[in-house]
């Protein structure tokens, strides 16, 4: 029970939107699609659903689905802006599914999924009255009304505003494995990924470039641009990669992805080892939780560094580094 | 802004075309009414009401009705599947397919009458079937008209209707069938409604067609008060057929504008791509070609009558339309039929262009107040009357209300294409308000905020939008009032016919070469009007005839 693609292409009249993409997702999984748009990776969703005609193998449970017409493959598609019908209500809209295929207690399965959502008593609402992130959640019970073999949800979150898309992304995570289902997610936004997905693949013009658990993929990108692309503040290459990674007791690599958190600056007063990060604060600005700096490193030019609140570095002072190696990824 | 600011911009931009169709529409219909009403000057509404009861009146009442009703059904069963594939599928000749379907909406009722007689008379090629005078001919010929309504109005609807409802309903696990039937049907319903409505009214007034087919034996409303006016001077009983039609038409309309589809601005649609037909939509293209050998077979019947004397091929027809023809028929040759057409439509065309464009900005102005839209609602409505409004009731409208000074227009010039106008400007008005409504108001505010005073933001922001519209619109208006047969009729003075009115006289005549001219003169005409919607087509607008 599981979903394979192997060496999926999609061309929109010619231009290849999806390139030679081969991945496996066990059941019960949640797998995050990542990348940036104009990456191809809606498109491999939508091929997966059997609305785009697609090259290469799109499997369920070994079957090969290229014959399968969208209505029989038995997985869900939730759309960005959740495209509710609007001329039904939400109860109808939930139960739209179980109604084609003649279910008995509509209505008790309705309210069970409308319960899982967070939406007891919307049942009679139209969906004009909803606001964005009821509507998403209202297409989220419609969607698993039918108990999909898999779930597909192509930018579930991002027509949210930022403090609803997160804490939506932690339900959707519940309710995914409450419900035991195996998704497939879309997103350009690796903090929703990290959140709502067990799995991780990265897609960039066309090509997956990565994939794997979230933790693997996470410390080990695989080159700077998904470095940058996973969250990392900045990679260093070459003799200031060197650098670095011989401040932190590392072994040299070509590349290494910095987070900002990566550095802090040393107030300890013993003296530090030789090898020790020295610099000169060039800026810097108070947030709640640090004091976010930049520093002009000997050896590193300007990089990223963070401060305890307590400490008030200012611009034009020295400052000693300390490099956090879990927060370093070595690239290659 | 002052309070007062806005509703005297409002007024500004709705003055001059409630005046002018105060003057020109309000008053001669209304003048027409009363004729019926006080017909030696002393009221006496016994004749209207005795009118009413009149066993000939519920027989012309119902033949409008029911004709009108089945040419409706037929019309929307035909148009269906053609939207479908015009409008959804992609495939080569697909313009042509779509421009050809669209060309009877345009043709002169006329041309569309003499072409289904030369097709279904006791010569033609299918006269062996004797539908010749039969409702059976009047309902085919309003099908034939109004089948390019309903493809016109559900096609843009499909067109760009967003594709992922249904795919999202694929999603769950519905079949193209029952996708068709829970989403599709559902959000195009609309648009089949109101298009209905729209095509159900153009059939239940329709002048010419029913003229033509129908003679006095088959009579709608319509044709009733124009015989009742002027074969047999009956006002009592033209203005009461009047009024049932003015009351049957607003109520029309204001269903039809209730149930006019209003989008929501919120949604942002994604319209499907046209993709290449697949077997399952066999049915629907079979269907579209059938429609279309519909729409050809009448017209190249025509064309080819037009080129045939006797039994011989031959160009004598065209070659007599320089002639007044034979038995003294006509008072002047039907190439200055041809002049004088051209020349009204033009002078149609500028008055309802800009009535029309006024208008258009005066009801898509957004509202602040429930009172203000409230104005706008009933503005907009007012403007629609002339589309239901019997032309025949327009035409004698104006003969016996602007014959006295100060409005003694009779001999004017500007008579008739004030006339033809009139019955244009509901098409301008709704070939223009979905294109001003379909402007994002905070684009004004944008280039407001930015600077542009009032009239600077509509250059900025309604102009660039607005401009192929406004052609369009203009060309839309050129081609209704060449082919305006109604009010013309009655307005057209004798020796400066238009060409519609050529045509009639010519096959009221005696005479095969007067028949022949005819045939002739209506290729002409069909020919001209077609070039005109031809230009318009390559203007691509898309909300055009969204009645």
């Amino acid at each position: 029970m599981s979903l394979s693609l192997a060496h999926v292409s999609v061309d929109y009249d010619g231009v290849p939107a999806v390139v030679d993409v081969s991945l496996e997702l066990p059941a019960g999984q949640v797998l995050a699609v990542l990348g940036p748009s104009g990456s191809g990776k809606s498109t491999l969703l939508r091929a997966v659903a059997g609305l785009e005609p697609a090259r290469g193998l799109v499997a369920w449970d070994g079957q090969d689905l290229a014959r399968v017409p969208t209505h029989k493959r038995g997985f869900a598609l939730m759309f960005q802006d959740g495209q509710l019908f609007t001329h039904l209500t939400v109860a109808r809209n939930v139960g739209y599914a179980l109604r084609l295929r003649r279910a008995r207690d509509v209505d008790g399965r309705v309210r069970e999924l409308l319960a899982l959502v967070g939406l007891e008593g919307y049942g009679d609402r139209l969906p004009s009255t909803l606001s964005g992130g009821e509507r998403q959640r209202v297409a989220l019970a419609r969607s698993l009304a039918v108990e999909p073999r898999l779930l597909l949800l192509d930018e579930p979150l991002s027509a949210l505003d930022a403090g609803l898309r997160e804490r939506l992304a932690g339900e959707l995570r519940e309710i995914l494995v409450a419900a035991g289902t195996t998704a497939l997610m879309v997103t350009h936004d690796h903090e929703e990924a990290y959140t709502v997905a067990d799995r991780l693949a990265v897609m960039r013009d066309g090509h997956l470039v990565q994939s794997g658990a979230i933790d693997e993929v996470w410390r080990a990108p695989v080159d700077p641009a998904t470095a940058l692309f996973l969250g990392y503040a900045r990679v260093l290459e070459g003799a200031t990669a060197a650098r670095l990674l011989r401040a932190a007791g590392l072994a040299p690599a070509r590349a290494v992805a910095v987070r900002r958190s990566a550095l802090t600056v040393d107030v300890s007063q013993a003296a530090g080892r030789a090898d020790q990060l020295v610099g000169v604060v060039v800026s810097a600005r108070v947030t709640p939780d640090q004091v976010r700096l930049v520093v002009d490193v000997e050896g590193l030019g300007e990089v990223d560094a963070v401060a305890a609140v307590d400490t008030h570095p200012s611009a034009g002072e020295p400052v000693r580094l300390a490099v956090d190696r879990s927060r370093l990824a070595v690239i290659g | 802004m002052n309070t007062w600011r806005r509703p005297v911009t409002l007024l500004a931009l709705a003055l001059v075309p409630v005046v002018v169709l105060g003057v020109f529409f309000v008053l001669p219909v209304s003048g027409m009414v009363a004729r019926g009403f006080w017909p030696d000057g002393a009221f006496a509404p016994g004749e209207v009401l005795d009118v009413l009861t009149r066993p000939r009146t519920g027989r012309v009442v119902w033949f409008t009705v029911w004709s009108a009703g089945v040419a409706t059904l037929l019309a929307v069963a035909v148009g269906l599947p053609a939207a479908y594939v015009l409008h959804r599928l992609d495939f080569p000749l697909r313009r042509a397919v779509r421009a050809a379907l669209l060309v009877p909406f345009v043709l002169p009722t006329v041309v569309v009458g003499v072409a289904f007689r030369q097709l279904l008379g006791e010569a033609g090629p299918l006269g062996f079937l004797g539908l010749d005078g039969t409702p059976v001919a009047i309902v085919a010929g309003l099908v034939f008209f109004n089948a390019a309504v309903v493809i016109r109005a559900v096609g843009a609807s499909w067109e760009s209707m967003d594709a992922r409802p249904a795919e999202a309903a694929a999603a769950l696990g519905a079949s193209p069938r029952q996708v068709f039937l829970t989403v599709t049907l559902p959000s195009l319903r609309p648009a089949i409604v109101s298009a209905a409505s729209v095509v159900f009214l153009f059939c239940a007034t329709s002048f010419g067609v029913v003229l033509t087919l129908g003679g006095t034996r088959y009579s709608s409303v319509e044709t009733e008060i124009y015989l009742l006016t002027t074969d047999l001077l009956d006002l009592p009983g033209a203005a009461a057929l009047s009024i049932v039609q003015l009351v049957a038409v607003v109520v029309l309309l204001a269903i039809a504008g209730r149930l006019r589809a209003s989008a929501d601005p919120s949604i942002v649609r994604v319209p499907a791509r046209p993709r290449r037909p697949r077997r399952s939509d066999l049915g629907q293209l079979v269907a579209t070609g059938l429609l279309l050998a519909f729409v050809a077979v009448p017209l190249l019947t025509l064309l080819a009558g037009s080129l045939q004397v006797g039994d011989a091929w031959s160009l004598d027809n065209y070659r007599a339309l320089t002639t007044t023809g034979s038995e003294q028929a006509l008072l002047a040759p039907v190439t200055e039929a041809l002049v004088t057409s051209l020349r009204t439509a033009l002078d149609a065309s500028w008055m309802a262009l800009s009535l029309g464009l006024l208008v258009a900005l005066a009801v898509t102005r957004r509202s602040r107040s429930r009172a203000e839209r409230r104005v706008r609602g009933v503005l907009d409505g007012f403007f629609m009357l002339p589309l239901g409004v019997s032309a025949a009731t327009l035409g004698f409208g104006f003969l016996i209300t602007l014959d006295s000074p100060p409005l003694d227009l009779r001999d004017s010039p500007l008579l008739v294409p004030l006339a033809q106008a009139l019955v244009a400007l509901p098409l301008v008005v709704r070939t223009l308000v979905p294109v001003l409504d379909g402007i994002d108001d905070r684009q004004r505010q944008a280039a407001a905020s930015l600077g542009a005073g009032p009239l600077r933001a509509v250059v900025t922001v309604d102009l660039p939008v607005l401009w192929k519209p406004l052609l369009a619109a203009s060309g839309f208006a050129f081609a209704a009032s060449l082919g305006e047969f109604g009010a013309t009729a009655f307005l057209a003075r004798d020796d400066h016919p238009t060409l519609p009115v050529v045509i009639f006289r010519l096959i009221g005549h005696p005479g095969a070469m007067n028949y022949g001219m005819a045939l002739a003169a209506s290729v002409v005409l069909a020919a001209t009007t077609a070039l005109v919607m031809a230009a318009v087509e390559r203007l691509r607008v898309p909300s055009l005839g969204a009645i």
